[in-house]
C-alpha cells in the first residue's frame, strides 16, 4: 500500500544570491540596495559600528541602550506621536545592538515607504534621547536582567560567558549590561556614544525588496546623503579566555527540575579562514538534529529534549558551546556523553556519509535561508560587519563543497580544546555537586545567580 | 510638536494562487505555485489535537507526534530527518489542541522525497513502531515537559489558562503536553488504535507551495498517497459549543518562581474565521500590538507600571476562542497595582470603545506582517492547510486582509462592550514566591494602587 522504492532527486534548478547594487556616497555612507520583485514589501536596515565592543570600560550597555532609545524621538516629533504615525503606516523602527553592531530596521508596504524612510532617517540621524525615555528604558533593563534571573535558559548562557572569559573582556559582561553599569549610564553617556559612532562613514544602509536603485537614491538624497561627521575608529575585543585547564561551575537553582547544562570555551572569530571547515565540523558535531551529541543524548539515551553546539560568531573570538537542558540524576552521564562525542571529533576522522548529510544540508538550506527581505538584508549585514566579500553568498556553496573529511578533523584538532573545555551547569546543587566532584573532571564550585 | 497626518491608500491586494483536488480516499490537495526561488514546502495538517485525547491519555497526541519521526515501514528511525537535512531541506513537526502538523521545505528537485516519506508514515507506521522507541520519546516528552514548562518561568501558563477557561470536560480543558502520569500510561496499543484512527488520508490535508509542476505534483501524489486506504471515521468531538461570555469572573493565582508579577487576562471571544473574530483580533491589536498599542502606550511608556504588554488569540475554530492579554509588572509593582492598572485600560475601551484610528494602526500593522509572512512558502503553506483544515477552503487564505478592513471601529467597540466586562475575564496570576534565599523585589515594595475606575 506504500511505494517501496525511494525517489531520487531530479536536477537541482539553479539558484543565485539576489544581486545587490553597493555604492558610497562622498559622506562615506554604503547603500546596499537588493531589488526583488515577489512581494511589495521593503526592508530597510541600517548597520552602524556601534556595537557593544565599542562602549567606554564602565558604560556597560550604552550600546544597546542607545539602540533602543533612537525612536524615543527627533526634533520635529516626540517619541509617542513617530510611533503612531509609522503604526498608522503598518511599520516600527527598532534599534538594537549586537556585540558588533547596533542596527535600525523596518519592514515595510511599498506604497508607504517613502513617508517612513524620512522618519526612519531622522530617528538614526537626530534622535533626541529624552532623559524620561532613557531613564524607562534603563528601568526595563533592569526588569529584563531581574527576569533572566530565575529564567535558566538565558541565565545558564549569561552565566558561562562571565565563567569563561578575561576579567577585563567585554565579552564576560551580558551585551545589555548589568544592573550595576546599567543603572549609573546617563543621558550624555547615550549622547555622547550616539554622537561618537553613528556616523555616515560606520553606516551601512541596507535596502531589500520591491525596490530600485533610483528610487534608493531619490530617498537618500533628501535626507542621509546630507549627514556628515566622522566616526570613531573600530574598536577590537579582547577575547582572552580567563583560564585554560578545566573547571566547573554550579549556578544554584534549588529543587530545579532540570540541570541547564554548558559546556565549551572561548571559540574562534568569525573572520578566521578556517570558517568552512569548522561550520561543517559543528553541524557534524551538534550542529543539526541528526548530529552526533543530540542522536546521543536525545535519541539513543532520552535524556534530554535536545543538545547542540554551536560557535557564537563575533569580529573576535565569541563562546564555543555545547548546551543541552537534563534531569538532575542524568546530568554528569549526559556530561560524560558529551566529552566522549567531542573528544571523538578529533581521535578519528568523520564518514563520508557524515560529511556529506553535513554539506548537502549547509548547501540545500542556502535558498530556504533567503526567502524574506529581511532575511536577505540580515544577510547583506553580515557582509558589512565582518566585512567579507561582495561574492561571499555565490561562492558559499563551493566552498562548502570543498571541505573534506580530512579537513573537518582538522578543524576539530585546531578549534576544538578538550583539556580547556568550561561546564557550567544552572541546576539543583544539592542533587549534582558531588557526582561532578567524583567525575574529577575538574574544581567545582557553588555560586548563588 | 507638530502632528502627522496620514493620507490613506489603499492597501496593496495579493492573491496565491490556489488550485484544489481530491484523492479517492478522501485526501485533500492544495497546490499553490510560485517560482521565485527553487524551493517547495510540503505541509500536512491532521485533523487531530489533545482535544481528541481520551481520559487518562494527556499529552498522547503530542507523544504521538514524536513517534512519527521514529520510522516507518520504508524508512528507519530517525532516517525521516536524515533524509530531509541530506535533501537540503528544514523539517518539524507540531501539536495543537485541535490539530497535529508535519512540514518540509526543500530544493525543488527534492519534491518526490518529502512527498515519499510523509506517504510513508501515513499508510505504513506501524511496522516501525517498537517499545523502546515509545520508552525512549516518553523521555524526550517528559524532557520537553521539564524544559518548556516546569522549569520555566511562567511556563505552565498555556495549560492554566485553557483549564481555567474551557470547564471541563471541554476537550481544550486539559493539558496538551499532558502529565508524566498519563505519558508513562501510553502503550503501543494506544499508538496502533490512535494511528488507526486519526492518521487517516480522509482527516488530513496536504499543501505544497512553491517550485514545482502542478502535473508533475499530482501525479507524485497519486502514485504515492493513492493506495491508502480511507479510514473508517473518527468518533466525533463532544459538543464543542460555549456560552458567548464565562458567566462570570474566573481566578487563578499561581506562586512560582519568576521575578516579576505576571497577569494573563482571558476573554472568551468569537471563534476563529467567524464574523465577529476579526472584530476580537483587531481589539487584540488595539490593546496589545506594537508600542503604539493602548497597554504599552499607557501602562508601559506612560504610567511605568508594567515592562512589557501584548495581546493575542488563540486561533480556535471551534466552540469559543480565547483573547489574551498578557502583561508583566514593574519592579516595585504589586500584583494587585498591575491588576488595578490592567483592569482599567480594559474597562477604558469596554465603556469608551475604539477610535477609527485605533482600527486602521492596527489593520495596517497585520497588513504589512501578513505580507511578509506569506514571502515563505512554508508560511504558505501552513495558512493554506490551516483554512483548508478547519473550513474545507484553502482560498479562504485570500480573503483575510479583506475581512481585516471590512472591521469597523462600531464592531470592535460593540465587541468590548460585550466581551470585556467582568462577566467575561479569565484572571491567571503569577506571584513570585517567598523564598528565603531569594528575595522578590517585584513584590517586595507595596505602592499604593490607584484607583479602580469602573
Amino acid at each position: 500500500m506504500t511505494v517501496s522504492t525511494r525517489p531520487q532527486p531530479g536536477p537541482a534548478r539553479e539558484y543565485h544570491f539576489p544581486k545587490f547594487d553597493r555604492r558610497q556616497l562622498a559622506n562615506g555612507l554604503t547603500v546596499l540596495v537588493a531589488p526583488t520583485h515577489s512581494l511589495p514589501v521593503v526592508t530597510v536596515l541600517a548597520i552602524v559600528d556601534a556595537g557593544a565592543v565599542a562602549e567606554p570600560a564602565g558604560q556597560e550597555g550604552v550600546a544597546e541602550l542607545t539602540a533602543r532609545s533612537l525612536n524615543e524621538g527627533t526634533p520635529k516629533y516626540d517619541g509617542e506621536t513617530l510611533t503612531d504615525y509609522l503604526e498608522q503606516l503598518g511599520t516600527s523602527v527598532g534599534g538594537a545592538a549586537n556585540w558588533d553592531s547596533a542596527s535600525l530596521a523596518m519592514t515595510v508596504l511599498r506604497d508607504n515607504l517613502d513617508n517612513a524612510f524620512a522618519h526612519f532617517a531622522e530617528v538614526l540621524v537626530v534622535p533626541t534621547f529624552p532623559v524620561a525615555a532613557i531613564e524607562r528604558l534603563k528601568g526595563e533593563r533592569i526588569a529584563e536582567l531581574m527576569q533572566i534571573e530565575s529564567e535558566p535558559r538565558e541565565l545558564a548562557d549569561e552565566k558561562f560567558d562571565e565563567y569563561i572569559y578575561d576579567p577585563t573582556s567585554r565579552f564576560r559582561l551580558p551585551l545589555g549590561g548589568t544592573t550595576d553599569t546599567v543603572n549609573q549610564l546617563t543621558h550624555d553617556e547615550v549622547k555622547a556614544f550616539h554622537a561618537s559612532r553613528y556616523q555616515p562613514s560606520a553606516t551601512t544602509l541596507i535596502v531589500v525588496g520591491d525596490v530600485d536603485v533610483e528610487t534608493v537614491e531619490r530617498m537618500i538624497a533628501g535626507t542621509l546623503a546630507a549627514w556628515s561627521g566622522a566616526a570613531a575608529p573600530v574598536v577590537h575585543a579582547n577575547d582572552k579566555p580567563v583560564r585554560t585547564s578545566r573547571a566547573v561551575r554550579i549556578v544554584r537553582k534549588d529543587d530545579a527540575p532540570q540541570s541547564e547544562v554548558r559546556i565549551g570555551h572561548v571559540g574562534v572569530s568569525r573572520t578566521h579562514p578556517d570558517y568552512f571547515s569548522i561550520t561543517v565540523m559543528n553541524a557534524v558535531m551538534g550542529g543539526l538534529f541528526s548530529s552526533r551529541i543530540n542522536l546521543n543524548l536525545r535519541e539513543a539515551h532520552g535524556y534530554t529534549y535536545g543538545a547542540s553546539s554551536a560557535f557564537d560568531w563575533r569580529r573576535e573570538a565569541g563562546p564555543f558551546v555545547v548546551g543541552t537542558a537534563v534531569a538532575s540524576d542524568v546530568t554528569v552521564p549526559a556530561i560524560q556523553e558529551t566529552l566522549r562525542e567531542i573528544d571523538r571529533m578529533r581521535t578519528e576522522p568523520i564518514s563520508e556519509s557524515e560529511l556529506s548529510l553535513a554539506t548537502s544540508y549547509l548547501k540545500g538550506v542556502f535558498p530556504i535561508r533567503y526567502e524574506t527581505t529581511a532575511a536577505i538584508a540580515a544577510a547583506l549585514a553580515t557582509l558589512t560587519i565582518y566585512d567579507l566579500p561582495g561574492d561571499w553568498y555565490d561562492s558559499y556553496r563551493a566552498r562548502m563543497s570543498a571541505v573534506t573529511v580530512n579537513d573537518v578533523l582538522e578543524a576539530a584538532c585546531k578549534h576544538v580544546h578538550p583539556e580547556s573545555l568550561q561546564i557550567v551547569i544552572v541546576g539543583d546543587a544539592n542533587a549534582i555537586r558531588e557526582p561532578l566532584e567524583a567525575l574529577a573532571f575538574g574544581p567545582v564550585d557553588v555560586v548563588s545567580p | 510638536m507638530d502632528t502627522l497626518y496620514i493620507t490613506k491608500k489603499p492597501m496593496t491586494v495579493m492573491r496565491i494562487p490556489i488550485e484544489t483536488f481530491r484523492l479517492e480516499n478522501g485526501l485533500s490537495v492544495t497546490l499553490s505555485e510560485d517560482h521565485t526561488a527553487p524551493i517547495v514546502a510540503v505541509n500536512l495538517w491532521y485533523h487531530v489535537g489533545s482535544a481528541n485525547e481520551r481520559p487518562g491519555r494527556t499529552g498522547f497526541a503530542h507523544l504521538f507526534e514524536h513517534m512519527l519521526f521514529q520510522g516507518s515501514e520504508h524508512v528507519g528511525a530517525n532516517e525521516h530527518f536524515e533524509l530531509v537535512q541530506r535533501a537540503g531541506g528544514t523539517l518539524n513537526g507540531s501539536t495543537w489542541l485541535d490539530r497535529t502538523n508535519y512540514f518540509e521545505t526543500v530544493p525543488s528537485n527534492q519534491l518526490a522525497i518529502a512527498l515519499w516519506l510523509e506517504a510513508d508514515r501515513m499508510g505504513a507506521l506501524l511496522p516501525a513502531m517498537t517499545q523502546q522507541k515509545l520508552d525512549t520519546q516518553r523521555d524526550v516528552v517528559s524532557n520537553e515537559r521539564r524544559w518548556s514548562v516546569d522549569n520555566q518561568p511562567y511556563g505552565t501558563w498555556w495549560e492554566k489558562l485553557p483549564a481555567l477557561t474551557y470547564p471541563d470536560p471541554h476537550p481544550f480543558h486539559h493539558s496538551l503536553i499532558g502529565s508524566f502520569e498519563d505519558l508513562n500510561a501510553a502503550s503501543l496499543e494506544d499508538i496502533a488504535h490512535f494511528f488507526a484512527t486519526y492518521y487517516t488520508p480522509d482527516n488530513a490535508v496536504l499543501t505544497i507551495a512553491g517550485d514545482f509542476d502542478a502535473r508533475e505534483a499530482h501525479q507524485l501524489v497519486e502514485s504515492y498517497f493513492a493506495a491508502i486506504p480511507r479510514g473508517n471515521g473518527k468518533p466525533p468531538l463532544p459538543d464543542m459549543s460555549l456560552p458567548t461570555t464565562f458567566g462570570g469572573t474566573l481566578r487563578e493565582t499561581v506562586e512560582d518562581d519568576v521575578s516579576l508579577p505576571r497577569l494573563y487576562l482571558g476573554f472568551r471571544s468569537p471563534a476563529f474565521g467567524s464574523r465577529g473574530y476579526y472584530a476580537a483580533s483587531v481589539a487584540g491589536a488595539i490593546l496589545g500590538m506594537r508600542k503604539g498599542s493602548r497597554l504599552q502606550r499607557s501602562l508601559v511608556r506612560e504610567r511605568e507600571v508594567a515592562t512589557d504588554a501584548t495581546a493575542f488569540t488563540f486561533d480556535l475554530p471551534k466552540g469559543a476562542d480565547i483573547l489574551v492579554v498578557d502583561v508583566t509588572a514593574r519592579p516595585g509593582i504589586t500584583p494587585e497595582r498591575l491588576e488595578h492598572e490592567v483592569v482599567m485600560e480594559i474597562e477604558r475601551m469596554r465603556l469608551g470603545g475604539v477610535t477609527q484610528g485605533e482600527v486602521d494602526r492596527a489593520i495596517a500593522l497585520i497588513g504589512t506582517d501578513f505580507m511578509a509572512s506569506m514571502q515563505q512558502a512554508s508560511e504558505r503553506a501552513d495558512q493554506l492547510s490551516r483554512f483548508a483544515t478547519y473550513f474545507g477552503d484553502p482560498s479562504l487564505i485570500n480573503e483575510q486582509m479583506t475581512r481585516y478592513q471590512a472591521v469597523t471601529a462600531e464592531q470592535v467597540s460593540q465587541f468590548a462592550a460585550t466581551h470585556l466586562g467582568e462577566d467575561n475575564r479569565a484572571f491567571l496570576m503569577y506571584i513570585p514566591c517567598d523564598d528565603e534565599d531569594k528575595t522578590a523585589p517585584g513584590y517586595a515594595v507595596a505602592t499604593d494602587a490607584a484607583p479602580v475606575v469602573a
